[in-house]
């Protein structure tokens, strides 16, 4: 496979190693002397901390040492890191309280880590710490976002009275107001954007290791961004220097935003192992993870969409308050505001858009970015608003999309929002999505479902998603205290194979198949000699790993940047070799030739002469061939698309079947037709997972997590879901080479709208108008029972 | 308390000193170095950890140890036929039926689990026999295709054309 | 999980013996008993693992009544040929316990003695009017589900077998968890010439019998019967996943798809 091989569905290179077991994940990894950490958690939400009595674990059998957050102090170890900085509207900077490793006064979430014991085997260190004696003086505490901003409510912090974070905006507040003055129609709406529990398959781990010898610190991590992770720790936490900090994150078994993001067991593990002279390492069980990966959403909104006499959008109101959970998390503060509010104008031309969000402080675990982060919340609030707008003006939910599509025409689109669009065809994907999911036909098949006793639904969504992040001149602007640009490095080989050392980071996501495919397809090479790695901060380019939907678009570029310049100095090279001029140089299918003639040299002879220089210009050429680009993207990416749910409910138990799902993106260019429609089927499956199954609860007044577990968290299974209908219709991102936009977080963002407008669809007929998420069995029922007590279909 | 635990682990004796609280899936990764077999859970649902015993799929997380003894053990490492790998996994590749890898040896474990009790089953049988096999990444759309050719190669019929256009080997 | 010492007994007398010490306990297929022991929610001081007791497992005919083994496996009552035969309900109710694993592990001896409010197999014990032999004594159904958690076995009394009466009509039907899969509602309704019986399991703290239901469906076996009769919501279980509001509905509408069913 060489040139030709972009847009071909390849099999993975990596699946041989995980279908054998031969995976190294972080857990699978043990290093000579380890011993196990097991971190005391808090079984309080909100309790002050009087005294921590260690004597008795630090004498229990086989324990090697217990640390608490004094320690550290004493180390002068620093907080945890919040990566954006946001201002609130009227300028001033959020609220930003500290993030200790370990709680030093005080637990603020069930869950916060309060002491470290580490012993010789895992089960002793949870033995010990039992021993543990914290006495707590247990307070009220407030877990919900919009409880937690009422006058009385349990303060989180003093330093931000009222549990304000921070109170922004975006938009032209005047021109929103004047355009709902003069309305022909405005539609209302409050709704919840439930929170989730990320739960990638494989529980955090970190082992961390010191070597006297040399100074250096190694810390094995279940990350998606080592060299993030090592900046973080190294410059705010830990004080150690990038030189002696070696971050690996191997094999990660999942993300999805929720191995962003630098963590306390980290710090915890690579400052623990200098202190007992030996390598320590960490597992979290699933039980902690629900209480200490960080979680996704939670939002309360409202929403009022403003149309005039024509149907078309004239203006959109938007105010969210947004849980922050405890502490700042590493880019929790983002995802509510430059992730959501830029997303608002969706797929429409609505000249006026204004957006209040209010971050705020509870007793829960932070929540940070979860699939989609931000943009799964503005879609469904706006997916959700206009299908509101269409049953109210009882005109079809398509026919008052199409009428409110920016054009195929008019990119590039500037948005009030901020965001310029450069290019996409919402029309298509949506005209591709209906003729897949007969939406004609609909009607027929609601009044079969009838006959059987069944409300059956049909719910679209349309979506844009800003991903590719990120231009990093944009985001610096914007608060980000760190670049988004990404790295490459191309090292070509004397015998003509290829090492690509690349800064994104996979954990699912096919790089180790789809950058080779790109590489062979550019150098044309064969795929079998083009070895991808990644993960290592003590191997490749600093870069900033992977997430927002940004390896091809981001990581991907900077691949073909560095074997530009590969390809560039080759033609110099193969232009001394053939004595020709380097502008008669021409590279294709993996030769240089002098263009017109049948001289030519083969990359692998370029590759031998450049590091076998015996002739080789040196006066104009360094030998070697080995080449690094950091590419920094000029705007975020666009992918879009519409997704159709067909569903029917059971009116005796409330109980959900999605009958059909389809899915239309647009992802501009793809490299492996099979490894998108993996990611469009993986995304969906969380996005349905959202609006039907999955809700993160606390108890009201303890502030205990009520799903801790899977026993309560209902994590979507083969059976909850149906095979998807997927289709692509392509237009090119028009600023980076590829023409790539991104396709990891697709199906998380339109899935939940597309199927709570079906729920409501096929509840129209009782009057209801909306359902909040999960639409479990339950809350159906009780929707049906409400509007219309007789409805059991016997 | 130790207690040496000696059982046949991908038809090799093996064995090893534990203690009574060691769960299988501990003897399996941490004393014999078969890391292959993961967890995912501590709550017995998500069936990272299934493998074989006696033939039959369990979750090794929720087995004692010394319960395995004298037992016989297939793990995801012993599946493949030397560098050949089993219709089934090659089904998961020809599929991409995996993403993270990291579930994946409790699904192939669980799916010749399910040829075995039923050489010929429907898309809806696979999906409720994958009742305790938790996915966070496929959406299951792929591994329901993969089960299915492994399935059906297994019974010795030529595998269904490839849904994603993978052109066969 | 605590340490603690582990026996397989081989003969019943032993096993007995073991469990003389009251902090020990027996292990059967485990499939609850271990899950407790990783979460730390129960400290015992022994383990005594039945599973060397060959003579607890295996399924017979007894005249008019199939005996199943207290070690035996959910899988293996879900694909008797026996019970298929005799009791069908039973083998299908078997097949819709846990997930396959747990099936391959789980035993009908472990299932009842732990008595899980959301267990299927009490409902079935008890609908099916089986008898609960230990190595005391014989226990009637309705005698041996008695609260949370809660049998009438007595200290040192073990499961040995249940003998069910051969009932062709019968169904099961269930309203699952949709996070740990358990029974929300599970209902096993069975009709024979003594008459017909509805037991509820999930609802409430432990199985109980719908009477109303029984009465009802005794003079009109057909789920029209049993529409109009609403399951008090006095001491049902309330939880995230469904109030006791919703758990009485669902009785309702499972014991009248089963009673469908076994049309």
């Amino acid at each position: 496979m060489a040139e030709g091989s972009i847009g071909q569905p390849i099999r993975r290179r990596e699946d041989y190693r995980f279908l054998t077991g031969q995976g190294t994940y972080t857990d699978d990894i043990n290093r000579p002397g380890q011993a196990y950490a097991y971190i005391l958690r808090s079984p309080h939400a909100n309790a002050g901390i009087n005294r921590i009595d260690t004597s008795a674990a630090a004498s229990a059998p086989r324990v090697v040492a217990v640390f608490t957050g004094k320690d550290m102090a004493a180390d002068e170890i620093g907080g945890l890191p919040c990566g954006w900085l946001v201002n609130s509207k009227d300028g001033s900077p959020m609220k930003e309280p500290p993030h200790p490793v370990l709680a030093l006064d005080r637990v603020r979430h069930v869950g916060d880590p309060v002491a470290v014991v580490i012993a010789e085997s895992l089960g002793q260190a949870r033995d010990a710490a039992e021993k543990i004696d914290v006495d707590y003086t247990i307070e009220p505490a407030v877990v919900d976002p919009a409880a937690a901003l009422q006058p009385g409510a349990p303060q989180v912090w003093e330093q931000a009275p009222g549990n304000l974070c921070y109170d922004w905006a975006l938009g032209d507040a005047g021109a929103v107001d004047a355009a709902f003055k003069g309305a022909a129609k405005t539609v209302s709406l409050d709704l919840v954007n439930n929170r989730l529990v990320p739960n990638a398959m494989e529980p955090r781990a970190a082992i961390g290791e010191y070597d006297r010898a040399t100074g250096e610190h190694t810390l094995y991590t279940t990350s998606q961004n080592p060299h993030v992770i090592r900046l973080l720790m190294g410059a705010f936490v830990l004080h150690l220097p990038e030189s002696k900090l070696r971050v690996v994150a191997p094999d990660v078994g999942g993300g999805f935003g929720s191995k962003i993001f630098h963590y306390a067991e980290e710090a915890i593990v690579t400052w623990a192992a200098p202190k007992v002279r030996r390598p320590v390492k960490w597992i979290a069980e699933r039980s902690e993870s629900f209480m200490s990966d960080a979680h996704g959403r939670d939002h309360v909104t409202h929403v009022d969409l403003a149309l005039d006499a024509q149907n078309k959008f004239t203006a959109l109101r938007v105010s969210t308050v947004a849980n922050m959970g405890a502490y700042l998390s590493t880019f929790a503060t983002c995802v509510p505001t430059y992730l959501y509010g830029t997303l608002l104008a969706g797929t429409y031309t609505t000249p006026a858009v204004y957006v209040e969000t209010k971050a705020v402080f509870t007793h829960t675990v932070p929540v940070d970015a979860y699939r989609g982060a931000g943009r799964p919340e503005a879609t469904f609030l706006l997916e959700r608003i206009v299908d509101v707008a269409a049953d109210e003006l009882g005109i079809d939910p398509a026919e008052l999309r199409r009428k409110n599509f920016i054009p195929a025409n008019a990119f590039p689109y500037q948005t009030p929002v901020a965001l310029q669009y450069d290019s996409g065809d919402y029309q298509s994907t949506l005209e591709l999505a209906l003729k897949a999911a007969d939406y004609a036909g609909f009607e027929a098949r609601r009044q079969e479902a009838g006959r059987r006793g069944k409300y059956r639904g049909i719910g679209l969504a349309t979506y844009i998603e800003a991903c590719g992040i990120a231009p990093s001149a944009v985001v610096g602007s914007l608060g980000a205290r760190a670049g988004l640009f990404e790295a490459a490095t191309v090292r070509v080989h004397p015998t003509g194979s290829v090492t690509i050392l690349t800064g994104s980071h996979q954990h699912g996501q096919g790089h180790e198949t789809t950058f080779a495919q790109l590489v062979a397809d550019q150098l044309g090479i064969p795929i079998e000699s083009i070895e991808i790695v990644h993960g290592d901060t003590a191997k490749i380019p600093y870069g900033m790993g992977t997430y927002g939907s940004r390896s091809l678009a981001v990581g991907g570029t900077a691949i073909v940047k560095a074997m530009d310049k590969i390809i560039a100095k080759g033609r110099k090279i193969a232009a001394h070799l053939l004595e020709a001029s380097e502008a008669d140089i021409e590279f294709k299918d993996g030769k240089f030739s002098v263009a017109g003639t049948d001289r030519s040299k083969s990359f692998g002879e370029i590759a031998l002469t450049a590091y076998v220089p015996h002739n080789f210009p040196h006066e104009e050429l360094e030998p070697g061939l080995d080449e690094t680009a950091f590419y920094d993207p000029k705007n975020f990416t666009y992918p879009s698309g519409a997704h159709i749910a067909e569903i029917e409910i059971d009116p005796d138990t409330g109980r959900v079947e999605i009958v059909n799902f389809t899915a239309s993106d647009d992802f501009g260019r793809i490299i492996n037709p099979m490894i998108v429609a993996g990611q469009v089927h993986g995304g969906l499956a969380q996005g349905i997972g959202q609006a039907l199954l999955e809700g993160c609860v606390y108890d009201k007044s303890t502030g205990q997590l009520l799903t801790g577990s899977y026993n309560d968290y209902a994590m979507p299974r083969a059976d909850d879901l149906p095979s998807f209908s997927l289709s692509t219709h392509v237009t090119l991102c028009t600023h980076n080479p590829l023409g790539v936009k991104g396709c990891g977080e697709a199906g998380a963002i339109g899935a939940p709208a597309a199927i709570a407008n079906a729920l409501v669809d096929a509840l129209r007929p009782l009057g209801i108008k909306h359902v909040e998420m999960p639409a479990t069995p339950e809350r159906l029922w009780r929707a049906i029972q409400q509007h219309q007590p007789r409805a059991a279909a016997d | 308390m130790q207690k040496t635990v000696s059982l046949t682990v991908n038809g090799k004796p093996a064995s090893a000193t534990v203690e009574g609280r060691t769960l299988l899936v501990q003897l399996l990764r941490e004393h014999l170095g078969l890391t292959g077999t993961h967890v995912g859970c501590d709550t017995s649902q998500c069936g990272a950890c299934v493998v074989h015993v006696d033939g039959e799929a369990v979750k090794s997380c929720t087995l004692l140890a010394v319960q395995a003894e004298g037992k016989n053990v297939l793990t995801i490492e012993g599946v493949a036929n030397g560098d050949e790998l089993h219709p089934m996994q090659e089904a998961f590749r020809n599929n991409h039926a995996l993403q993270c890898g990291f579930c994946t040896p409790g699904m192939v474990m669980s799916a010749l689990d399910l040829v075995k009790n039923n050489p010929k089953p429907t898309d809806r049988e696979i999906r409720e026999y994958l009742e305790g096999n938790l996915c966070r990444c496929t959406g299951y759309h792929n591994i329901v295709l993969a089960i299915a050719e492994g399935a059906a190669v297994m019974r010795g019929e030529a595998p269904p054309a490839n849904p994603h256009g993978v052109a066969a080997e | 999980m605590y340490e603690f010492e582990y026996h397989r007994p081989t003969n019943l007398d032993d096993a007995a013996k073991m469990l003389g010490n009251e902090d020990a306990k027996l292990v059967a297929g485990g499939m609850t008993l271990i899950p407790t022991l990783k979460l730390r929610l129960a400290k015992p001081s022994d383990l005594v693992d039945l599973a060397a007791l060959s003579q607890l497992k295996g399924i017979t005919e007894e005249g008019d009544a199939v005996v199943i083994g207290a070690m035996t496996r959910h899988a293996d009552v879900n694909r008797s040929p026996v019970v298929q035969r005799a009791i069908p309900a039973l083998a299908q109710m078997a097949g819709m316990i846990g997930d396959p694993a747990v099936r391959n592990r789980g035993t009908i001896g472990g299932s009842i003695a732990n008595n899980d409010p959301a267990a299927d197999y009490p409902a079935a014990v008890v609908a099916l009017n089986a008898t609960v032999r230990t190595n005391k004594r014989e226990i009637a159904a309705d005698n041996f589900f008695t609260g949370l958690f809660e049998t009438a076995l007595e200290p040192g009394e073990i499961v040995t077998a249940v003998k069910f009466p051969k009932v062709a009509t019968a169904n099961y039907q269930k309203f699952r968890n949709p996070a740990s899969r358990y029974a929300i509602v599970g209902v096993f309704v069975t009709k024979t010439l003594a008459g017909v019986r509805v037991a509820v399991s999930g609802a409430g703290s432990c199985v109980f019998r719908q009477s109303e239901m029984e009465q009802a469906l005794g003079r009109s076996f057909t789920p029209d019967a049993i529409k109009d009769i609403k399951q008090p919501q006095d001491g049902l279980n309330s939880d995230i996943h469904a109030s006791a509001e919703y758990r009485a509905h669902l009785v309702t509408v499972m014991a009248r798809r089963a009673v469908a069913a076994c049309a």
